[in-house]
This record gives structure tokens, C-alpha cells and sequence, in this order.
């Protein structure tokens, strides 16, 4: 499965959803098939984009949060799928791009690629609902139920090592981020 | 009884409130057990019990753009492990973050395992250029709570509040 296709694949559902992500490959896809004022992209501090969800799901209970992670994003604040956890956010669902590398920098591949398991990892750090798929039918049926469910889900997806080629965009950081803010506060 | 003042730990609390605070995201340390109880006792107040602090970084920025206000309570060991985020993300995407950072390794520190985090506390603080002052004396207290929320909200930028011993520390002196 491509990273790629299975954004495309669950786009539509992102419209009137609070969306954030990771930096790089995840970021650039998603502007690349449509950028959308509810689209928040952190283009760096790597592990707190869950963090960042799990900020607007306890600020807005009324509105569903979804999270565009990575492994080697994850990687860097396990301690962060237990606050998830602790706290429950039933507005959020956690999708995780697992390409098992840290693409962007190299390709180096990060502990998944010798068998750490996120999904593992989430489930007993106390997430309630945990999937790993494969295939982007498996993707988008687990996205499908996950926002169906309304509890904290974590999805991981794994997908090959393949990005876009470039990362850098024409949306601003600061653009991004008041354009994110009017639209969270509108 | 803890030498903690309940007395200026309910002032700091009563302050945050009065500024609008709504969320408190939190690491236990001595000098903050009485704040995260009070926090944990309000109704009004989300608190979120951290991992590691840095991840108080990341919730206060959604909750800002959210449009709640939020602050951190932590020790300055916690702000040093926290540095990577808020260069990276409440400074990158200029977004407001009020620090409370309990103060160890000052004088009249007794636990040796505080005193190097406190030498480079305010050097680290004054590299980040993030703008701070002290809590050391209640009668101040509520003014520079909100007058460091005031700074965070206009500059969008991180402030801090050094939560001295002085004002968190009951118990005489001793050598």
C-alpha cells in the first residue's frame, strides 16, 4: 500500500474533520491531493502531533480529530500513546504510517523494521480500539469504523518507502497555522 | 505535612483561574502537589497527567488553537527535556505557552541530584530568548501570572515563571 492512495483514498472524509500530521512525506501528500483550512501540518518538533490532537479533542469534545502519525514520529513519544490513552479521547482517530524508515532523512529504517509492533504498543499502552492493515480496502474499512465507533482508535497502516518528490510546499508555516486557528475558532 | 505552602500554592491556582486558564498539563513534583491537586479537584479544569513534559508542548499548542487557554506545570528538569518542542513548535508556528517552572537547584537546595539543573536554568531560558520572571513573594503572585499570560497571548511566544522557594517552601532554613 502507498501512503499516498490510501490518503486519497479516505479524503473525502477528512472535510469537516480536524486533521493533523506529521512532518515530510505524510504533509506533502496530503497538500498534494487538496490543502483544506482544517488541515494542520507540524513541520517539525517530531512525536507531538498526537500530543497537538489530543489538545484539540479535550478542548473541542464536539468535533472529531484525526491524527496523521509515523513510526519514526511515535517512536519519539511512546510515553505519548499512554496519556492517549489515559485520557481517552473518543473525538480521535490516530492513524500511524508505518513505511518501517525515517524517509525523508535517508531511508534508515527505524524499529519496526525488526519487529517493534505499534499497534502492540498502543493496545497495551491502553488504547481501546488497536488494527494494523496492509492493504488499503483493510485501511479504509478500519478508518470507516473508527470514526464510526467514536473511541480512541490507533490505526496502524503500513505502507512502503516511497514519498513525494519534494517536501517543502507553497503553504506557509505561519499561513498554515493561523488559517488552522480561524478555522478551529470560526 | 509537606513543607509545601498550601496557602501560595492556592494563590498560584486562584491566578491561573483568574487568567483564564482552563487546561493544565502537569508532571508531579514536590512543589506541585498541591497546584495538580487543586487542578485535579476543579471541575473546571482539564488536567492532563504527562509522560514527559514534552508533551505539554504539544497539548497546549492545540488547545491554544483551539481556543483554550492552557499552561504547563513542571520542574525546570522538565523544562530542560521539553526544549526540542518548544523550539519546534510553539516557536516555529509562534503560538503562546505559559511555563510554571519549579525552581530546584537554587539556594538553599538540600537534594544534590537538584543542583545542576538549577545553574543553567535561566542561562537555557535567557538562549531560547523566552521572556521570564520569578514567583518568589505571594504579593506578586497574581499580577505577574497575568502579565505573563498578557506577553504569551501578544507576542504568541512562550513565556516563564520561575517558581521560587521562597514562595513554594515552608520550612525554615537549615544547613
Amino acid at each position: 500500500m502507498k501512503r499516498l492512495d490510501a490518503l486519497t483514498a479516505i479524503y473525502a472524509h477528512l472535510e469537516d474533520r480536524i486533521v493533523v500530521t506529521i512532518m515530510g512525506a505524510v504533509a506533502a501528500e496530503l497538500q498534494s491531493i487538496g490543502h483544506r483550512p482544517n488541515f494542520f501540518y507540524l513541520q517539525h518538533a517530531m512525536g507531538l502531533a498526537s500530543s497537538m490532537g489530543l489538545g484539540i479533542a479535550l478542548s473541542r469534545p464536539d468535533r472529531q480529530v484525526v491524527v496523521f502519525d509515523g513510526d519514526g514520529s511515535v517512536l519519539m513519544n511512546l510515553g505519548g500513546l499512554t496519556t492517549l490513552a489515559r485520557y481517552r479521547p473518543r473525538n480521535l482517530v490516530h492513524v500511524v504510517f508505518d513505511n518501517e524508515s525515517l524517509l525523508s532523512v535517508g531511508g534508515f529504517p527505524t524499529a519496526t523494521a525488526t519487529g517493534s509492533d505499534l499497534a502492540g504498543i498502543a493496545k497495551a499502552a491502553g488504547v481501546p480500539r488497536t488494527a494494523t492493515v496492509e492493504t488499503i480496502d483493510a485501511f479504509t474499512r478500519a478508518f470507516d469504523e473508527a470514526l464510526a465507533a467514536k473511541d480512541l482508535s490507533t490505526i496502524v497502516a503500513k505502507v512502503e518507502a516511497v514519498g513525494p518528490a519534494a517536501y517543502v510546499t507553497d503553504l506557509s508555516l505561519l499561513e498554515n497555522r493561523f488559517q488552522f486557528q480561524r478555522y478551529l475558532r470560526g | 505535612m509537606s513543607p509545601v505552602s498550601t496557602a501560595n500554592s492556592r494563590a498560584i491556582y486562584d491566578a491561573l483561574k483568574a487568567a483564564g486558564i482552563r487546561l493544565v498539563s502537569a508532571l508531579p513534583e514536590t512543589w506541585l502537589v498541591h497546584l495538580i491537586r487543586m487542578a485535579d479537584d476543579d471541575p473546571e479544569m482539564i488536567l492532563v497527567r504527562l509522560a514527559k513534559e514534552e508533551e505539554g508542548v504539544g497539548i497546549s499548542a492545540g488547545a491554544h488553537l483551539a481556543g483554550v487557554k492552557s499552561a504547563m506545570l513542571m520542574q525546570n528538569h522538565g523544562f530542560l527535556a521539553s526544549i526540542n518542542g518548544i523550539v519546534s513548535c510553539s516557536q516555529l508556528y509562534r503560538i503562546p505557552l505559559l511555563m510554571l517552572i519549579s525552581y530546584r537547584g537554587e539556594f538553599g537546595e538540600r537534594d544534590p541530584w537538584q543542583t545542576e539543573g538549577g545553574g543553567v536554568t535561566e542561562d537555557l531560558l535567557r538562549a531560547l530568548r523566552i521572556p521570564f520572571s520569578y514567583l518568589d513573594d505571594v504579593s506578586h503572585v497574581a499580577a505577574r501570572i497575568a502579565k505573563a499570560q498578557t506577553l504569551a497571548l501578544s507576542s504568541n511566544k512562550p513565556v516563564g515563571l520561575l517558581l521560587c522557594r521562597d514562595l513554594m517552601w515552608e520550612e525554615a532554613p537549615r544547613v
